[in-house]
């Protein structure tokens, strides 16, 4: 396959490497590509802002949140793993 | 001789709470979550033959309450979704990771203040999330929030890596814009 070295991206391409790498999926190549366009793209600059948050929210919510079984909930998950356990 | 091995008999003490908050945060119903940890010690039991002990038995639990969620996920998508995406990305997905090998972050590091914030947090996440198509909800949660690879959600949903991105990238923007008018 041919390799594009065209260090030039349009927005849809610039957004879309913005989105892998939200998810570290980008390339280093493509990582410039995405720098040198947020230079002069105001456009896709607030988009890569917006991005980032959205990420760093997700992370802190997913990170941090915290919810238990009650007693008796985990008491009758502990007899019913049990029953299985003898059989 | 294997790194890690099983102990059933604690399984419910050391790990319930564990996947009961991995698993509730993604599926927001605490019934079908209490129901989806009880597989997943159900399951674990009936393939504890298939453990290698290369993983922690945590992270082994985790790797099969990864695959229940995906069932759950799949249970409650019909399939109008099917027809949603056609249009395409130029990229190709690159495969990554292995159900053993994931790993997922401690929750259990907080303090009263981050919490409450954090239950606002995760409220305007869920609500913004709500406002999704159905679809590109459970691929946005599967890709962001469970942390699942390209190629696991590409087979699940029958798409390709280009779909993928362009549903995310939909995701992304709405998502943004909500969170944006109700949290940022």
């Amino acid at each position: 396959m041919k390799k594009d070295y065209n260090i030039f991206i349009p927005c849809d391409e610039a957004q879309h490497v913005c989105d892998k790498s939200q998810y570290n999926e980008a390339s280093l190549l493509e990582k410039i590509k995405l720098s040198l366009h947020l230079a002069f793209c105001k456009v896709c600059l607030q988009y890569n802002r917006n991005n980032t948050k959205l990420t760093a929210v997700i992370k802190k919510s997913n990170s941090q949140e915290s919810l238990h079984l009650e007693l008796s909930e985990k008491n009758s998950l502990q007899s019913m793993f049990e029953k299985e356990l003898r059989k | 001789m294997a790194e890690h091995q099983l102990n059933p008999n604690t399984w419910i003490d050391k790990y319930s709470d564990y996947l009961f908050n991995y698993t509730i945060v993604r599926v927001d119903d605490r019934e079908i979550a209490k129901d989806i940890v009880q597989e997943t010690f159900f399951a674990g039991l009936r393939s504890m033959k298939n453990f290698k002990g290369e993983a922690s038995e945590r992270t082994w639990l985790i790797s099969i309450l990864k695959r229940k969620i995906i069932d759950h996920y799949r249970k409650i998508n019909s399939n109008k979704g099917k027809a949603e995406v056609r249009m395409a990305y130029n990229s190709d997905s690159e495969t990554e990771g292995d159900w053993l090998e994931e790993r997922v972050a401690d929750p259990y590091a907080e303090n009263a203040e981050n919490k409450i914030e954090n239950n606002e947090l995760g409220k305007a996440i869920q609500n913004c999330l709500s406002k999704l198509p159905e679809k590109q909800a459970t691929i946005f949660r599967m890709k962001t929030i469970d942390g699942f690879d390209t190629e696991t959600i590409c087979n699940e949903f029958d798409i390709t890596a280009s779909n993928l991105w362009v549903i995310i990238h939909r995701a992304r923007t709405a998502m943004a814009a909500c969170m944006e008018k109700n949290w940022f």
